[in-house]
């Protein structure tokens, strides 16, 4: 078996790999804060609530309507994206006008109700989600085994992600949400919906959220508790990238998880806590955050 | 003054009479929870900083705290000494990091770190992991008053929450208070009166998390056992609710804040997770339609600061 800084490859490549799988979902996850935050000023703390839901979504939908995987990769970021959007609507716009930290606040307290409410229902144990039949299997690529079902996921988080950047980078509709970023009351004096466009980003951002809890359901089981830890990492993934840069919020989150998985081959014991010890490294020398401006 | 003079005395009069009906045990709960959200209402409250990781500071002093009387021998004072300045380290080396953003990162980043020291506590041996340090012996304090006493302990941990509560009444009345004030309404325009902002927010911090500290010995004393649900993220939510529902800025609140939520945990245990519900449900309410809390609506009913 052949060995790299006295680690066998198998081993290292094994964790590289999950470090791509759990950086494809801090990528979609940071992505989501990142693009609501812009347009609302708000840090969406039910985003690992929304991530749990669209996993669960998806599981209803096999066990309860007989959908598919595939099904379920539409249907879930939809459904948990009209919830968002509801609550948008009812809650959180009565905030925008008041201190941020409001946001935070009530986001914070609909997460506890959620998670609550899904851990009453189901237990913490988690329920099982089969890879679907089309990706079950996996190469053998010499140097190490590669199930399908994680090549998919990467590849295919990798594609959302990109085009959630051309869209918000290059077309007139992600221009006329930059605009909004910087100055909303002089896009909406341009005769722009800008009230409708903060429900369907916020929509949008919560629908990314859904779409990973789907990708993770066959890899982590359906389990309430499975957003809750993971939306203080992506914070730290967050804080590190800094909110400015779309491609920063992507480059950081699967950056971040290589680096994970990284840690948990050569000193297993710090792989809980790299990525708040990157961050701490990263607010001594650039507070802004690697890709982002201060304010 | 008079009538937060009058306020105090109720309050102390509450916490005299108050045991002989309700439960020693859950009233010094009640008191180590006020001083522990009386702090954190230091930061939020008259600095506008929210840390969304006072867990930290309170389980910190908790485990050093067990760990000195336990395994190193100190008496409860010494052990509740090191526990708090333990945590006022931890304060100095978390503000540093945390005041170099504002608003929302800040919440951001006190959360990272209180995970991270979460996830420390978690696989260092001291702690136990999750059974966390059991049977910490009380011990006596100075010597001669035993504190397996419930009445003695009972006393000392009254007469510390009512010096934390006194000591922060009268940071927060300080020049240094309202310079902290002037921080919070308009950081831009106290950074050009010539105050050194960070210094300020730096020691406010400190204070705060030395204060969460003594709470957190306490509370390790008071149940002689020091856990890693002290230190979880929850823990740090509801430290921020406990002040909310209280009133946020407002003297008085945390306390108010620390006794509903206690009771609220003590006599809806059995429900299980219906308790993380409610609290959630009290949370949307209070953002929504309560900003000023418990405290803060009474304070506007009578005008005057309570």
């Amino acid at each position: 078996m052949t060995e790299i800084f006295g680690v066998p490859t198998q081993a290292l490549f094994g964790q590289l790999l999950i470090g791509l799988i759990n950086g494809s979902f801090y990528a979609l996850l940071s992505l989501g804060l990142a693009v609501i935050f812009g347009l609302l000023n708000i840090i969406n703390f039910t985003h690992g609530a929304q991530y749990m839901m669209g996993a669960f979504v998806a599981w209803f939908l096999l066990n309860q309507a007989g959908l598919s995987y595939w099904w379920a990769l539409v249907l879930a970021p939809l459904t948990v994206a009209v919830f968002g959007m509801i609550i948008e609507r009812t809650m959180l716009k009565q905030l925008y006008k008041l201190d941020h930290l409001y946001g935070l606040l009530l986001t914070f307290g609909l997460a506890l109700i959620i998670h609550g409410l899904f851990r009453n229902q189901y237990g913490s144990s988690g329920m099982p989600y089969a890879i679907p039949a089309q990706l079950a299997g996996g190469q053998n690529l010499g140097f190490m085994f590669l199930p399908n079902y994680r090549a998919w996921v990467i590849v295919f988080s990798l594609v959302v992600c990109l085009s959630t950047w051309f869209v918000i980078e290059k077309t007139k509709l992600g221009s006329y949400l930059r605009a909004a970023t910087e100055n909303p009351e002089l896009v909406r004096a341009f005769g722009i919906n800008v009230p409708r466009m903060i429900t369907l980003t916020y929509g949008f951002g919560v629908g990314l959220a859904a779409l990973a809890g789907v990708m993770a359901a066959p890899i982590y089981s359906v389990n309430p508790l499975m957003g809750s830890d993971l939306i203080i990492v992506v914070f730290a993934v967050v804080v590190i990238g800094g909110m400015g840069s779309i491609m920063g919020s992507i480059v950081t989150g699967f950056g971040l998880g290589v680096i994970e998985g990284l840690t948990k081959v050569f000193y297993p014991e710090a792989s809980n806590t790299v990525i708040f010890i990157i961050m701490a490294i990263v607010l001594m020398f650039r507070p802004a955050g690697l890709f982002g401006t201060q304010k | 003054m008079k009538h937060q003079k009058l306020a105090f005395v109720l309050m102390v009069a509450f916490f005299l009479v108050a045991p002989l009906v309700l439960y020693p045990i859950f009233l010094m709960k009640v008191m180590c929870f006020a001083l522990f959200a009386a702090a954190f209402n230091l930061l939020i409250g008259y600095v506008g900083l929210l840390s969304f990781g006072h867990a930290m500071f309170l389980g910190t002093a908790g485990y050093v705290f067990a760990h000195a009387a336990k395994v190193w021998g100190f008496p409860p004072e010494l052990a509740v000494l090191a526990g708090a300045l333990a945590a006022g380290g931890l304060g100095v080396v978390a503000g540093l990091l945390a005041i170099r953003r504002q608003g929302i990162y800040f919440a951001m980043i006190t959360l990272a770190l209180a995970q991270m020291i979460y996830f420390f506590y978690l696989q260092t041996p001291f702690t136990h992991g999750e059974d966390g340090i059991q049977a910490v012996p009380r011990g006596r304090l100075f010597g001669f008053i035993d504190l397996t006493n419930v009445w003695a302990l009972y006393g000392t941990v009254l007469i510390v929450f009512l010096a934390g509560f006194l000591l922060i009444y009268r940071i927060v009345h300080s020049p240094f208070g309202q310079v902290l004030k002037a921080i919070r309404e308009n950081e831009a325009r106290a950074t050009s009166l010539g105050y050194d902002v960070d210094r300020y927010k730096l020691v406010a911090f400190v204070l705060s998390a030395t204060l969460a500290g003594v709470a957190g010995a306490m509370n390790a004393l008071v149940f002689q056992l020091a856990a890693l649900n002290n230190v979880h993220w929850s823990m740090s939510g509801e430290v921020v609710l406990m002040t909310l529902l209280g009133g946020l800025g407002t003297v008085f609140g945390p306390v108010v804040g620390a006794l509903v939520v206690i009771a609220m945990e003590n006599y809806l245990a059995q429900l299980g997770a219906w308790v993380t519900v409610t609290q959630g449900v009290i949370f949307v309410i209070c953002v929504l339609t309560f900003r000023r809390g418990v405290i803060g609506e009474l304070a506007r009913l009578i005008k005057k600061p309570l």
